[in-house]
């Protein structure tokens, strides 16, 4: 079976060691994971791992299944790229006067729409959100004038499927209650 | 599953964390604790102190055999094993036991000491990680840092170690939370809204299975500890026995169904009977209860069943097409399922398939079992031993099997006619596990005759386990079928390493002068004449008793079904 690109949604309680217990799974199968993002999601005290990884659907559906055997984990769910709405974000440091001299620095930062962060007299922090190889093409335009620091986020993804997690956790609850 | 007699206390009392400790053990019902004493866990033994008529505490020799044991009584009884240790070594040497334990999906609640939490991640004197080392091989674990959260977090791993699919938890209490004090109140826990313990049983794919079962002709049956877990034993011999279907275990489920049923078509996977593994690849339904198709069952899964539809019932979801492609997967516990496929499926008869069974199992007497029982060899066999107990006992015995060529013959030989007789380390091949779990099994179950069938090589790795048995005066039975040899290594070596035996050879010390040392009685057998009359003596005698037989070095066991070769493959020779 053919490797492909896949999102991988985790919902969990908010407890210590959580994302160790996550990341064990991956480990142990020797999956490199692509990029992590984590924050609370919609329901307080629920958070959200996105992962990213390259691998087959057979084992992706075995490593969520893994996932959601974990006591803590509400849910896991994943998804292939065309069943999500994903976004990362970049940070550039350049130096001011790269984009100052009129040059084709600030052309290629206007066709890129990236956004002026922070302009110090030493260096301009610039912000582009997109795909990764959207925020990757800015950086290779940008890589000759000389980059001085950057930084990309994990990806953060939300998924087309309707089905909310809210009504997946009153479910849950439910089974709980009875 | 255990009667759930587990007390809410009504009135709150002040008391210390490592008092609560103890009250939450009485409180969840538990009388009986294996462990190991030591620093950071000293203010818990403090109040076990107080309590000794209520919770009784077995001081093992090793921390690992604390586990083992406290698997032992767990696998014996169906209750929650649990385990005492304190931090850094005494939380590191539980993992062997917390890993085995984790892999055969049994019920463990570990308490560890832990360093002051004001020293967490300082390199404190035996500190250790222990949450994070027994993270991949626990079920759920909880670092304690105060002492209220001590009753809740309690009752939670307990309440996780038992339901649904089985395993270990870990709870970690720092020392400062055992010397705080607490309103104590116990509180069962009641569930969580992340973990389902048990899936709803879908009747639709109930239907799908029983259509399947219904128009099979060759259909067979592969149950495993899923059966004695849901304490389904009753459930599956009425669904087999409606259907005729020809039934085959793993090692895990064995003693699940009698040995002499006449379903009973035997044991499954690599060192298991002919007539199942051969006809696993004949068979036009394979119905999978309580198993999760390891390995060691399967072989080669490219060639594993291909012509056969697959029906799975399995209470853990993960394991649904993990290894196998199942057509159909019943969620759920096997109680209910096999309950209510039992009433979907038609009476019915296979008795042209069956007799493929025996006669398969014909051919693998004439050039297995015929010899393995009655050997016409000078030197004794492994199954002339196993041949013997079941000769002359009731075949009510709880063997308890360390891992090796014995834990094979074991399997393979011994009658049962009793469930949960069988306690082996199965999944983890855990050498050393036999006898401290024989010692749990024993205490779990004194009205029982607990055998242990180690080899000379597990024999050694927890021989310690020997003063457990002379301070608590457990009258186990201990068989040691010495062979000077690694003995399933050595077969490996001579097989599929030409004969090379690289540190296979064991000189071993005089077992009798040892054992005597720690006032068991003993005997060693070094001819047939004598094997009989000792086997006797052993299972007539009251107290603990070490029986050494001396037997082939160079014994094979057969049937096999060698590493990345198919179930059809299995050779006989």
């Amino acid at each position: 079976m053919e490797k492909k690109r896949f999102t991988i949604s985790v919902f969990t309680e908010d407890v210590v060691g959580i994302l160790n217990r996550v990341s064990i799974i991956f480990t142990r199968r020797k999956i490199n994971v692509e990029s992590i993002a984590a924050s609370e999601s919609e329901i307080k005290g629920i958070y959200r791992y996105t992962i990213v990884i390259t691998e087959t659907e057979d084992q992706v559906k075995k490593v969520v299944g893994q996932l959601e055997k974990q006591v803590e984990v509400v849910k896991a769910v994943f998804h292939p790229d065309d069943e999500t709405v994903h976004q990362e974000i970049a940070l550039y440091k350049v130096k001011t006067g790269v984009l100052a001299s009129g040059g084709n620095a600030e052309k290629i930062v206007r066709s890129h729409n990236a956004r002026v962060l922070s302009v110090e007299t030493e260096f301009t922090v610039l912000e582009k959100t997109g795909h990764k190889e959207e925020t990757q093409q800015l950086f290779d335009d940008l890589k000759p004038f000389g980059i001085l620091e950057f930084v990309r986020s994990g990806r953060v993804a939300i998924t087309k499927p309707m089905k909310t997690l809210s009504s997946i956790v009153e479910q849950l609850e439910g089974l709980v209650k009875n | 599953m255990e009667e759930l007699a587990i007390k809410t206390t009504t009135k709150q009392q002040v008391m210390t964390g490592s008092q609560a400790v103890v009250h939450s053990l009485i409180a969840e019902g538990i009388d009986l604790i294996f462990g190991y004493p030591g620093g950071a866990i000293m203010p818990v033994y403090d109040a076990l102190y107080d309590v000794e008529a209520k919770l009784t505490h077995i001081l093992t020799r090793h921390e690992q055999g604390a586990t083992h044991a406290a698997q032992g009584y767990a696998r014996a009884t169906g209750k929650v094993g649990v385990c005492l240790a304190t931090s850094g070594p005494g939380a590191t040497n539980l993992i062997t036991g917390i890993a085995d334990a984790q892999i055969d999906s049994t019920p463990l609640v570990c308490i560890t000491g832990q360093v002051a939490s004001h020293l967490l991640g300082t390199d404190a004197f035996q500190e250790t990680d222990i949450i994070g080392i027994s993270m991949p091989v626990t079920k759920w674990n909880f670092q304690v840092t105060k002492a209220e959260e001590i009753p809740y977090a309690l009752a939670k791993a307990f309440y996780i170690a038992r339901t649904g699919r089985p395993g270990p938890v870990l709870v970690d209490i720092t020392k400062d939370a055992q010397f705080e004090t607490l309103d104590f109140e116990y509180k069962p826990f009641k569930g969580m809204r992340s973990y389902v313990p048990t899936p709803q049983l879908d009747l639709e794919k109930v239907k799908e299975a029983a259509v399947l079962i219904n128009a099979a002709k060759k259909p067979l049956v592969l149950f495993g500890q899923g059966v004695l877990l849901a304490e389904a034993e009753k459930e599956f011999k009425a669904f087999i026995e409606k259907a005729d279907l020809p039934s085959a275990w793993t090692i895990m489920g064995l003693s699940a169904l009698d040995s002499d049923h006449n379903l009973n078509v035997g044991m499954l996977g690599m060192h298991g009977n002919y007539a199942p593994n051969k006809l696993t690849n004949e068979c036009d339904v394979l119905i999978a209860v309580g198993m999760r198709f390891d390995d060691r069952v399967t072989g080669d899964l490219s060639r594993y069943a291909k012509q056969a539809k697959v029906i799975h019932l399995e209470i853990d979801p993960a394991e649904v097409n993990k290894n196998v492609k199942t057509d159909v997967a019943v969620l759920g516990n096997a109680k209910e399922s096999l309950s209510a496929l039992t009433e979907l499926i038609n009476e019915n008869e296979h008795e042209n398939w069956l007799a493929k069974f025996r006669n398969l199992e014909k051919e693998e007497f004439d050039e297995v079992v015929k010899d393995d029982l009655n050997p016409t060899t000078e030197l004794m066999t492994m199954g002339e031993v196993m041949d013997k107990i079941n000769l002359h006992s009731d075949q009510k015995n709880i063997i308890v099997t360390d891992v090796g060529q014995h834990q094979m013959v074991a399997c393979r030989y011994a009658k049962f006619k009793q469930t949960r007789s069988l306690i082996t380390s199965g999944g983890s091949g855990t050498m050393g596990f036999c006898l401290p779990a024989a010692i749990g099994a024993k205490m779990g179950r004194p009205d029982a005759q607990v055998i242990g069938i180690i080899g000379d090589g597990g024999f050694q790795m927890t021989i310690q386990e020997l003063g457990t048995i002379f301070q608590f005066k457990t009258a186990v039975k201990i068989v040691v079928m010495n062979n000077e040899f690694l003995g399933m290594v050595r077969q490996w070596q001579e097989l599929f390493f030409e004969k090379r035996y690289a540190s296979t050879t064991m000189v071993n010390p005089d077992f009798q002068t040892i054992v005597n040392g720690y006032g068991i009685k003993t005997k060693k057998v070094e001819k047939r004449e004598d094997l009989e009359a000792a086997v006797k003596e052993m299972l007539a005698h009251e107290g603990s008793y070490f029986l050494e037989v001396m037997v082939g070095k160079e014994n094979n066991v057969f049937p096999m079904i060698a590493t990345g070769a198919s179930v059809s493959d299995i050779r006989l020779k």
